[in-house]
């Protein structure tokens, strides 16, 4: 680790006390970690049954179609959220005051209000109705026949929740992008004579949703990761179904490990993905720094600050 | 309930019996965000003492801590909350043999749990932001690694970790609603209740409690600044 500004390269007594420190830490996590498989072995975790479960073709059936509703309720919410993030984004950069008064209205109020309660609202004023809806479509029957439940009302719910904040954190993430695109840019495209939209459209957009693509995708694990709040309203997603498992057989912390698992496989990749693309980027594109905004979420926030350092 | 009879009456009524249901329902409501603040407070201490330990256990020159560091960031950070508050309130009290009734201490303890990863990352990120120089200048008069970070680097990468940090404990409060799947009376949990038991009043209650998390986020944003602006050093 000689690429780390904090310490030196460790000589040979250095080495002894790092491996001691190494040891005697590995020891203490080691405890804690071993207390816990202790309990676990205690309160009988590791017996048959409860991991029986996971071979059990019928509840593997049910974890798989919960999957399916997880995976279909973040495609859904991702895709919304995009229009919705490159809508309220072009109006906050918009020259038109009105516009970007409206916009900014808009992102600030879903930004700071807790998702839990933009689900709850819509679930609570609107299911019904929303249900209703899917139901004339066939949604519901469709659904149905595959196995994935008649909770449509529910995922609408869900689906408008994430869209609205996620929307709206994306339109800042477009709109910090739009601005990150060199002045220069936007003066030769007014020179050869373009008009203000088709600047936004031709030459700012296509960059910004370049630079900011990495910051898109980690929107989009958090998107992912948040579909679990379908819990609240009864959304048959992996961890309401992992739970009514769980609750049957008591064995909450196996489902608890499997889930974690999944989780972990599916937004580790999308990370890695964003990182991939952000160091891509980093080697052909200089990012203009981005000002950091407390209101954006951490794991974008996150996202952005590495592309600082890396421009630095 | 009157209201439900005077509801065809026109929408003037219809308004004010649901701006009636918010303010004769405002102490129920403020206990709520009592909690909400209670269980984010809780939280948050734990997570920034355990994210800034984990921070320092990944910048650390010994290869085992910036493992373990490594590993929980990547467990914690791409686990659902929503799933962490399940093994806390339903799988952990029987795992470690706790009884009786600790589903706040268990909610703070899921909430804390997913913070530290995000507060972590903020921290480590502001050590990485601080000048190479300065480590390089501390190396060279001859303080140690604990040194280095305790006196020369913690204290300005503190500075320019306020913003991130700012955001994670935002986060933090936003995600505190997420205690009411699990039967915590916060302000969502009484939001909840409410709209359940006066659904015309739907669009007053909803609107009157996110003004209670917007007056909560925008403290916080506004004391980070002021914290920010006495801290700021010119470079």
């Amino acid at each position: 680790m000689s690429a780390s500004v904090l310490f030196d390269q460790p000589g040979p007594r250095a080495r002894r006390n790092q491996l001691i420190a190494g040891i005697i830490g590995s020891l203490v996590i080691l405890a804690i970690l071993g207390y816990l498989v202790y309990r676990m072995y205690e309160t009988k975790q590791f017996t048959a049954r409860k991991w029986s479960i996971f071979t059990d073709p019928t509840a593997l059936n049910s974890l798989a179609n919960a999957l399916i509703n997880t995976l279909i309720a973040a495609i859904l919410a991702i895709i919304l959220s995009l229009i919705f993030g490159a809508v309220f984004g072009a109006m906050r950069v918009s020259h038109n005051a009105i516009l970007r008064t409206i916009s900014t209205v808009v992102v600030e109020f879903f930004r700071a209000v807790p998702l839990v309660l933009l689900i709850l609202f819509v679930f609570l004023g609107f299911a019904d109705t929303l249900q209703s809806i899917s139901n004339n479509l066939g949604i519901t029957t469709v659904m149905d026949n595959a196995g994935l439940g008649k909770g449509q009302g529910a995922l609408a719910s869900l689906v408008i929740g994430l869209t609205l904040y996620n929307g709206s954190v994306l339109a800042e993430i477009f709109r910090a992008g739009v601005q990150s695109v060199p002045r220069g840019q936007r003066e030769a495209a007014y020179s050869i004579g373009l008009t203000r939209s088709q600047t936004l459209r031709k030459i700012l957009a296509p960059q910004a949703i370049r630079t900011m693509l990495p910051a898109i995708i980690s929107q989009s694990v958090v998107a992912l990761k948040d579909t679990s709040l379908g819990l609240i309203v009864g959304y048959g997603e992996l961890v309401r179904q992992g739970q009514l498992i769980a609750t049957g057989y008591d064995n909450f912390i196996p489902v608890t490990i499997v889930l974690a698992c999944v989780y972990i496989a599916i937004n580790y990749s999308l990370s890695r993905l964003a990182g991939y693309l952000s160091k891509r980027q980093a080697r052909t594109k200089r990012l203009a720094p981005v000002k950091a905004d407390p209101l954006l979420p951490p794991d974008t926030m996150i996202e952005i600050e590495t592309e600082r350092q890396l421009k630095d | 309930m009157t209201t439900t009879l005077l509801s065809d009456a026109g929408f003037s009524v219809f308004a004010q019996s649901g701006l009636t249901v918010l303010t004769s329902n405002i102490d129920k409501l403020l206990e709520g965000f009592g909690k909400t603040l209670a269980l984010s407070a809780l939280a948050g201490i734990i997570a920034l003492v355990v994210g800034t330990i984990l921070a320092a256990f990944r910048v650390s020159p010994v290869p085992a801590l910036r493992a373990v560091g490594t590993a929980y960031i990547t467990i914690f950070r791409n686990t659902p909350l929503v799933l962490l508050f399940v093994v806390f309130t339903y799988g952990l009290p029987g795992l470690l043999g706790i009884k009786g009734d600790h589903t706040f201490g268990f909610a703070v303890g899921a909430l804390a749990t997913y913070t530290s990863a995000f507060v972590c990352e903020a921290v480590r990120s502001g050590i990485n932001s601080v000048n190479p120089g300065q480590a390089e200048a501390a190396r060279s008069i001859g303080l140690t690694f604990n040194q280095n970070l305790k006196l020369v680097i913690l204290p300005q990468a503190m500075r320019a970790v306020i913003p991130p940090l700012t955001s994670v404990l935002i986060a933090l409060v936003k995600n505190s609603a997420v205690a009411e799947a699990f039967l915590i009376a916060e302000a969502s949990f009484v939001m909840k209740g409410l709209i359940r038991d006066e659904p015309q009043a739907l669009y007053w209650v909803f609107f009157g409690t996110a003004l209670g998390y917007i007056i909560i986020v925008f403290a916080i944003s506004g004391i980070s600044r002021v914290f920010e602006r006495k801290l700021e050093v010119a470079r």
